[in-house]
């Protein structure tokens, strides 16, 4: 039996494989075995990077809708469509219809389902980093046996708190 | 240099071999992407910008449990070859590092590493929150980064918008941010020539592959790393559902390729493998592909049993400490020669084998 590779060496190597239910043999002499070794000969696919700007090329748009800027941080869909990066979270409202578009085409979808997320209000920020603040300095004062200080701490938690 | 000593189990507990499916899954890792609202996205941020997004994240560290203990290292501070080292150890991207092409590191780079958790800040998006875990275990990585999550969005104000979900950088990973990769090592499937149907398959399922070092890297060594595609119109647990299901399949096909080689090319196989670990154990040049390959040739001689020595932890650390710039640190130099990297290469894997040496059937 010849090598199914070089043709021309006789096979001693007999590789079974099991494709979708179907058993194939390949049979192989012993330079070529050797030589798949260890090597590989998987070629890397393209880079997503890469494939999302085909994709956005692929996009028709109007020179006045890649001129319109976003107001927040300058950029243009061109600009977008040069680099694959956004500027910023305003450009999507800015470029949204294209950009629902594109999503479409990249993940076959538009609507997130995944976590919810409530952006934490300014005075809660404020409230919240004061309290850990406070605990801190409680945790700290207790360390060093500040009793009195310690109270005191322990008195402005619980107004903040409130 | 940079003193890795001084951080948490030097960045690389993900390598210690531990895990389910260890002998055939390297690690897990998860990453969300996140970014910090009120801000432009880091590449059209001024620096003053990401300077302050950094400054969020270091107001908000006392107080997230997941970044206790956590370390701030300013990788915009570094020199080239420690922003090489951080990257080789899997710590930073290519892009956080400043190591992608022209693109120098920006202003405000930096990089929090903690126990279970660490957080690239001012990469292509404010924060990438990620967790590495050793084996098989996308729930277990995604628990610890969502736990972070969780946290982190107390304090710092995330972009988000109601149909899109998490707002990103790059529409490819808008909706969860989520990118869950697996390390694979895959030599079986590739002795038998199967592996190019695996990876399309791969493709089809809505899954990705590339080599291990990073975006658009030859697949070198047999080692590849699988990840989602898509990141929107899927909640986090159905695209974990989905990934854990393909590389388990992928995991049995491997498995089975084995079990065929062995049967069916068993000397050669055998005799293959044993001269992998000869030329490890006392060449006296390695170029970074031979090493990769030989290395590869050991993990699956160990795994085939054929060898009970050295440990899969070894093993894992010779992938770290056989890059360029871990080759440089051991010879006591900034940079090398390719030649003379070689040497100093074949002489850290001699020692590292030397050092971890069984009884050899
Ligand atoms: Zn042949
Ligand atoms: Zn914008």
């Amino acid at each position: 039996m010849v090598c199914d590779s070089c043709r021309e060496r006789d096979a001693v190597v007999h590789l079974t494989q099991v494709v979708e239910g179907a058993v194939t043999q390949v049979h192989l002499c012993e330079t070529c075995a050797a030589d798949k070794g260890v090597e590989t000969t998987v070629a890397a696919p393209k880079t997503p990077l890469t494939s999302l700007l085909q994709t956005v090329q692929q996009q028709l748009t109007t020179s006045a809708t890649d001129q319109a800027r976003c107001s927040f941080c300058q950029a243009s869909y061109k600009d977008f469509r040069a680099s694959g990066r956004l500027g910023c979270a305003r450009c999507y409202s800015t470029f949204e219809a294209q950009l629902r578009d594109l999503l479409q085409r990249v993940h076959g979808a538009t609507r997130h389902l995944g976590r919810q997320y409530g952006s934490p209000a300014p005075e809660q920020l404020q409230r919240a980093s004061t309290v850990l603040e406070l605990r801190e300095q409680l945790r700290r004062a207790i360390e060093l046996e500040q009793f009195e200080q310690a109270a005191r701490l322990r008195d402005q938690l619980k107004e903040v708190a409130e | 240099m940079i003193d890795f000593s001084l951080l948490p189990d030097g960045g690389t507990r993900w390598l210690d071999g531990s895990g389910e499916h260890a002998e055939v899954v390297l690690s897990t890792r998860v990453r969300l992407a996140r970014n910090v609202e009120g801000f432009a996205f880091t590449s059209r941020a001024r620096d003053g910008e990401r300077l302050r997004v950094l400054g969020q994240l270091r107001d908000a560290m006392p107080k997230v449990e997941s970044l206790k203990g956590g370390v701030i290292l300013r990788v915009d501070e570094l020199a080239t070859p420690d922003r090489q080292l951080l990257h080789e150890r899997h710590l930073v991207s290519r892009e956080l590092a400043g190591l992608d092409g022209t693109l120098a590191v920006r202003t405000g780079a930096a990089l929090v590493l903690a126990d279970e958790v660490s957080v690239m800040v001012n990469e292509e998006d404010h924060l990438r929150l990620q967790a590495m875990r050793s084996g098989f275990d996308p729930l277990g990585a995604f628990g610890a980064a969502t736990a972070l999550d969780d946290e982190l969005g107390r304090f710092v104000p995330y972009a988000w918008h109601g149909e899109f979900g998490f707002l990103t950088a790059c529409p490819t990973n808008t909706g969860t941010g989520l990118r869950v990769s697996v390390l694979i090592h895959l030599p079986g499937l590739v002795l038998t020539k199967e592996i190019s149907k695996v990876l399309a398959g791969l493709q089809q399922m809505g899954l990705t592959y590339r080599g291990l070092y990073g975006e658009g890297s030859e697949v070198v060594g047999n080692y590849f790393q699988i990840s989602n595609q898509t990141t929107l119109g899927k909640s986090e647990v159905e695209l974990l559902d989905q990934l854990s299901r393909v590389v388990r399949h992928v995991v049995e096909r491997e498995e089975e390729a084995r079990h065929v080689l062995l049967r069916d090319a068993g000397y050669i196989i055998e005799d293959k493998l044993w001269r992998a670990y000869g030329t490890l154990r006392y060449a006296r040049s390695l170029t970074f592909d031979e090493a990769m390959n030989y290395l590869s040739g050991v993990r699956l001689a160990l795994s085939l049993k054929l060898l009970s020595s050295p440990s899969v932890y070894t093993l894992n650390k010779l992938l770290i400490h056989c890059q360029a710039a871990h080759v440089a640190q051991y010879d006591g130099r900034a940079t090398l020669s390719d030649g003379d990297a070689s040497v100093a290469r074949a002489r850290f894997v001699r020692d590292a084998l030397a050092a971890d040496v069984g009884s050899h059937g």
